[in-house]
């Protein structure tokens, strides 16, 4: 007996780490012939690479020798830190993978003939992953760099930003076009976000820059004024990107992953968001482009209702103002990672409060453990057409004049 | 019926005739393992896994009811479940080794292989596909 004509074996019966990204994303052409997502010009807003697996190159382009010498002593001396060194991965995030059932969150262990560096490799598996899903132009960012801000020494993480960020845009970037970035800022050092947008505005690839969000700073800082004044003039958007903490003053009660990253990834971009508008920020640079990435939707409609409520009735505290909250909002742009699909007439309400079809953008997160494929958008049975190539792609292409 | 979150309910007005295929012999599909096979050519072909658990066979498409990921090529685990007293106070996670569940390996959804439903929302459920057993042999169709 032998298996009948027309049947063919997968020869990955089971995806793991080592899994090629095309084969792991395989079915996301299912939703390109249904959809004709090769018909749409589809931006993915928020995507990571993994920079740990190339930190001894990036560490190279440290400027201080004494701190680079204090990398190579860690990577040489403690076990575990030929790619950690300096760095403050916080141990929870090897949790994201739910033990193993989501490999891709893990690691992108495949294979890449050829690849001579880690930047070679990096581009390898990011135009893997966009040809996969149809996807036109990916912005990407670091993974546990976003944490930076939590940092216990906030000049080491000022020089590890500077360093990734020559690192990127000197050996990633030119290789693939298609490659876009916001450069992380030294946030905690006002004068040194200024000398990073001197230094890389200009350079091709990168179309604005982020504050990663898992950190203390109030936004509102006198001290931050002239970086929002010199991202206006150039017409550069500013993003705030969401991370993980398990250790603030709520999430350290959580004993489970998923309640702190529930929490977590939206609770520091709310209280940005909150900072941002009640201190009048865009009254202050109404040419500034802001977009707040990573925290998918349902909190905008929430943190809408609340502020406008308290403002009625407390309008002297936020004297900047001459409009209501939710209006600032409805003019700034968000990025759709993770959206909350779970109730199609809360999401339909969700995209109307925040004025969908002009201010969302598709982001994949990929790869992440809670990504999402261009169809998620694409399939919404409320949106028509137009909405949707703006979501995908029209609306981007508009705000980093792509 | 079952159900799928991006709108597809899996059988399509046109589907072409039912066939089915040989896809190997019964002891290729050990206990609480797999095989996945894809049946068909073309813009027919069709993904399918075979498992089996408690010595008998359940079959589903390729084709995960969240976004559509590879939910036959994810991990093969036991139910986790959180034990409890008397006085309800917890005694943490355990596997619950009479439910065996196949695992999305996109966004971890998990599936009872038994009746192809999540287990806390049992809308939410894979295709299922036809598949016997016979002579040593083990038939899918589609």
């Amino acid at each position: 007996m032998t298996i009948d004509d027309g049947v063919r074996r997968l020869p990955t019966q089971e995806i793991t780490t080592h899994t090629d990204s095309r084969e792991i994303l395989a079915n996301a052409a299912r939703d390109t012939e249904r959809y004709g997502l090769d018909d749409y010009f589809i931006v993915d807003v928020d995507s990571h690479h993994v920079e740990l697996d190339s930190w001894p190159e990036i560490l190279e382009f440290l400027e201080s020798p004494v701190l680079k010498d204090t990398a190579h002593q860690m990577m040489r001396n403690w076990p575990q830190a030929s790619h950690l060194a300096l760095h403050n991965h916080p141990p929870g995030l090897t949790m994201q993978d739910v033990s193993g059932r989501i490999p891709h969150q893990a690691s992108l262990a495949e294979e890449t003939p050829g690849a001579a560096s880690g930047a070679e490799r990096d581009v390898t598996l990011v135009r893997r992953a966009m040809d996969a899903m149809s996807i036109d132009l990916q912005v990407v960012f670091p993974q546990p760099m976003l944490e930076t801000g939590l940092h216990p020494q906030p000049q080491v993480a000022s020089a590890l930003l500077q360093a990734y960020n020559r690192w990127f845009t000197s050996q990633v970037l030119p290789r693939e076009p298609r490659v876009k970035t916001m450069l992380g800022l030294p946030f905690e050092d006002p004068d040194a976000c200024l000398a990073t947008v001197e230094e890389f505005a200009d350079h091709p690839g990168v179309i604005g820059f982020l504050v990663t969000s898992q950190r203390h700073a109030g936004v509102h800082r006198n001290a931050y004024m002239p970086l929002y004044r010199m991202l206006e003039e150039r017409g550069l958007p500013i993003g705030f990107h969401a991370g993980p903490n398990q250790a603030d003053s709520m999430t350290s009660t959580m004993n489970r992953f998923l309640s702190a990253h529930a929490m977590s990834f939206v609770t520091c971009n709310m209280t940005h968001m909150t900072n941002w508008v009640i201190n009048g920020i865009p009254e202050r640079f109404p040419g500034l482009k802001t977009i707040w990435i990573e925290s998918g939707l349902a909190w905008v409609p929430f943190m809408m209702q609340r502020l406008d409520h308290e403002y009625y009735m407390r309008q002297s505290d936020a004297p900047l103002l001459t409009k209501p909250p939710s209006h600032y909002m409805r003019e700034m742009y968000y990025t759709s990672q993770p959206m909350e699909w779970t109730d199609d007439a809360l999401l339909e309400a969700t995209l109307r409060a925040i004025d969908a079809p002009n201010t969302l953008m598709y982001s994949s997160d990929w790869p992440h453990w809670d990504f999402d494929v261009p169809g998620r958008i694409a399939s919404l049975p409320f949106l028509d057409d137009h909405a949707k190539r703006n979501i995908l792609g029209e609306t981007a292409r508009k705000v980093f004049g792509l | 019926m079952t159900t799928t979150l991006d709108g597809s309910t899996g059988a399509g007005g046109s589907a072409p005739a039912a066939r089915t295929y040989d896809v190997g012999a019964s002891d290729e599909v050990a206990e609480r393992g797999r095989l996945v096979v894809t049946l068909g050519h073309g813009t027919d072909a069709v993904t399918v896994g075979v498992f089996r658990f408690r010595d008998r066979l359940y079959a589903y498409e390729n084709v995960c009811a969240h976004q559509g990921g590879p939910a036959c090529q994810g991990r093969i685990v036991s139910r986790v479940r959180e034990r409890l007293d008397d006085a309800q106070r917890s005694l943490g996670l355990v596997f619950d080794d009479s439910e065996m569940h196949i695992v999305c390996p996109w966004h971890g959804f998990e599936y009872d292989v038994t009746t192809g439903r999540h287990p806390g929302r049992p809308d939410y459920a894979l295709r299922p596909v036809t598949v016997a057993e016979e002579g040593g042999r083990v038939r899918v169709t589609v």
